[in-house]
């Protein structure tokens, strides 16, 4: 009887720890949600046996599980704020490790039927903070503009509101919605919409040219203008884990960032780190 | 002979029974503890909640650091947010001054549910008067299970629709300039409560006793007077706890508020512009917030506060149910 019980105390130990070993969870931006399921589905044909499964839930979602220790890797649409490295280092004991794995471009779309087809950065905070409420004002026909944008727990969001905004508030007639496909749909039936989020998601909608200032150009969200900087709204996407990576995680990391697994980040529609930041 | 054979017999069988009374007995106590067991717990763990909802929210009315941003003044008062600007009542937790109002929320909440209710009492009456009191059995059999499966529709697929279809539907039709608006997440709403008003009422129609229809037909009266005049006011008791029990529901939903609503607070009495409920601002920012902070107490003060009013509801609308009931038998019991 007792050794039938050590028996299966062993057995579940050993499988456990094989488990701990082979299983990679990502969790995280919906911005990312696209890439790293194509990244796992790629990497788990390449080496059978590891299981990577990848979940969305917003930037902050993952940041969360991170700090709580219920995910490997938190794939996240911004930079960690300084409370949350403190929460990891206090929870998890190690530092937070930040890793940028791809460039995205933040699209600001419109519905297909709109005759607005560019924007100055400053009309577009202006936009979205209700100083200008109709498409007139920017050159479209005489109707409100209706603004879409993400929930607070979005990446995206406290994005567009640092650098778009100039991190004042965003109006309070913007409805969130829950990820960017929503946005983009919600857009393409909404004559009078306007919406923001990843390039990778812009199907069905007409995507604004942007421009930094009136004298600098138009340009719309391609690969040259974001590694340029011609094109103004720009960011790293970031994998987060608690202390350096070791074992599966890090020979998945390596794996991303190696010209194999950058080329997927163009495939998904981002684009990939300039050179000298894939080291 | 005969007789004492007949003594033995009685004996033994009363020795019998006794003997399965007794076993029947232990079964029976065991059965009695086993469900307790089960009461207590269901109460228990809705105590428990109670408990860490109130927990989790005191900290606005006792921690000074929590106070400092989320206090009841920021709740409910207008506040100045900026030295320039008149005092204002916004709900915008993310940002450099955090801004904690809780009325457009309750505004939100409010249109959601008044929609809901106009929208579902008038048909969920109407279709229990008709299945109760006209519809031939046939029909009935086919209608009754029906409206209830509606009630078996995740909430999820039903707020899928509203945000697809109706909501294009309704724009095409009214011409919001919300596409996503209270009438919009108040009607699907209403389909959420049609099905819950319905069977009550439905029951309790059916529970008004024949003779009162037989007399009111024998008097002279038509099958409509009978319905409207006789069988409704009889009914009206517990048509009216189902109106309370299908209002709990509209203001405690959250995933068709959560998808058909646009969730932007805005204050206005505006029907056809976009709002965000109690509980729809709960379900989207509780998974993203930093836990322990203001925001996070915040939180938890909405949940409370939806738990208090609906329990207000509830219990204030049990009260008048009773009272109701009182008054159409003659209050003597």
């Amino acid at each position: 009887m007792k050794k039938l019980t050590l028996l299966i105390i062993g057995l579940i130990l050993t499988s456990s720890f094989i488990f701990a070993a082979k299983n990679i969870t990502l969790k995280g931006s919906d911005t990312l949600l696209i890439l790293g399921q194509k990244w796992a589905e790629i990497y788990m044909k390449k080496n059978p046996g590891t299981v990577i499964q990848v979940t969305g839930g917003g930037s902050g979602v993952g940041i969360a599980a991170l700090i709580n220790g219920t995910t490997d890797i938190a794939q996240a649409s911004r930079p960690m704020k300084d409370k949350e490295k403190e929460n990891v280092l206090e929870k998890r004991g190690v530092g937070a490790n930040e890793i940028p794995v791809a460039l995205d471009g933040i699209t600001v779309y419109v519905n297909e039927k709109n005759p607005v087809g560019k924007l100055t950065f400053a009309q577009l905070k202006d936009i979205f903070q209700a100083k200008i409420t109709n498409w007139k004002q920017v050159g479209g026909k005489d109707s409100r503009i209706i603004l879409y944008g993400r929930e607070n727990s979005s990446g995206t969001h406290v994005f567009f509101k640092e650098h778009v905004l100039n991190n004042e508030d965003y109006a309070v007639s913007v409805q969130p919605l829950p990820g960017t496909a929503a946005i983009v749909n919600a857009v393409a039936q909404d004559e009078k919409g306007i919406g923001y989020g990843g390039v990778a998601y812009a199907k069905g909608v007409k995507e604004i040219l942007i421009a930094k200032d009136e004298k600098s150009g138009y340009y719309p969200p391609t690969m040259e203008n974001i590694i340029s900087g011609k094109y103004p709204i720009s960011r790293y996407l970031f994998w987060y884990t608690a202390g350096t990576p070791k074992g599966e995680v890090k020979k998945l990391i390596d794996w991303i960032l190696s010209p194999e697994g950058q080329k997927l980040v163009e495939e998904a529609g981002y684009f990939p780190l300039p050179k000298e930041k894939s080291k | 002979m005969k007789n004492r054979t007949t003594v033995f017999q009685k004996a033994e069988k009363q020795e019998l029974s006794l003997r399965y009374k007794r076993r029947g007995r232990v079964k029976e106590w065991f059965i009695e503890k086993f469900i307790l067991l089960n009461a207590t717990l269901a109460i228990v763990a809705i105590i428990l909640i109670f408990v860490f909802v109130g927990k989790e929210a005191l900290p606005v009315f006792t921690s000074p650091e929590v106070q400092k941003e989320a206090n009841l003044g920021e709740f409910f008062l207008p506040q100045k947010y900026s030295p320039d600007s008149s005092p204002n009542i916004i709900w915008q937790p993310v940002s450099q001054r955090p801004k904690y109002s809780v009325i457009p929320l309750i505004i939100g909440t409010l249109k959601a549910t008044i929609v809901a209710m106009l929208f579902a009492i008038p048909l969920a009456v109407a279709a229990a008067i008709f299945t109760s009191e006209f519809a031939p059995n046939r029909l009935k059999e086919i209608i009754k299970p029906v409206i209830e499966l509606l009630a078996g529709i995740p909430s999820v697929v039903l707020g899928f629709f509203a945000l697809i279809v109706m909501a294009s539907f309704l724009q095409s039709v009214f011409d919001f300039t919300f596409r996503l608006n209270a009438i919009n997440a108040g009607i699907a709403l209403g389909l959420a409560v049609i099905p819950i008003i319905y069977t009550v009422s439905e029951d309790s129609l059916n529970a008004v006793p024949k003779q009162y229809r037989e007399a009111s037909l024998a008097l002279g009266a038509t099958r409509w007077q009978t319905a409207i005049k006789v069988a409704l006011p009889a009914a009206l008791p517990g048509i009216f706890a189902g109106i309370v029990l299908g209002f709990g529901r509209a203001v405690g939903e959250t995933m068709i508020v959560l998808m058909a609503s646009g969730n932007a607070a805005i204050v206005s009495w505006n029907f056809g512009e976009s709002i965000r409920t109690l509980s729809a601002t709960i379900a989207a920012e509780l998974g993203e917030v930093v836990f322990g902070s203001p925001h996070y107490h915040a939180l938890f003060f909405l949940g409370a506060l939806l738990f208090v009013v609906t329990f207000i509801i509830n219990f204030s609308g049990a009260l008048y149910v009773e009272k109701l009931k009182a008054k159409l038998t003659g209050a003597k019991r």
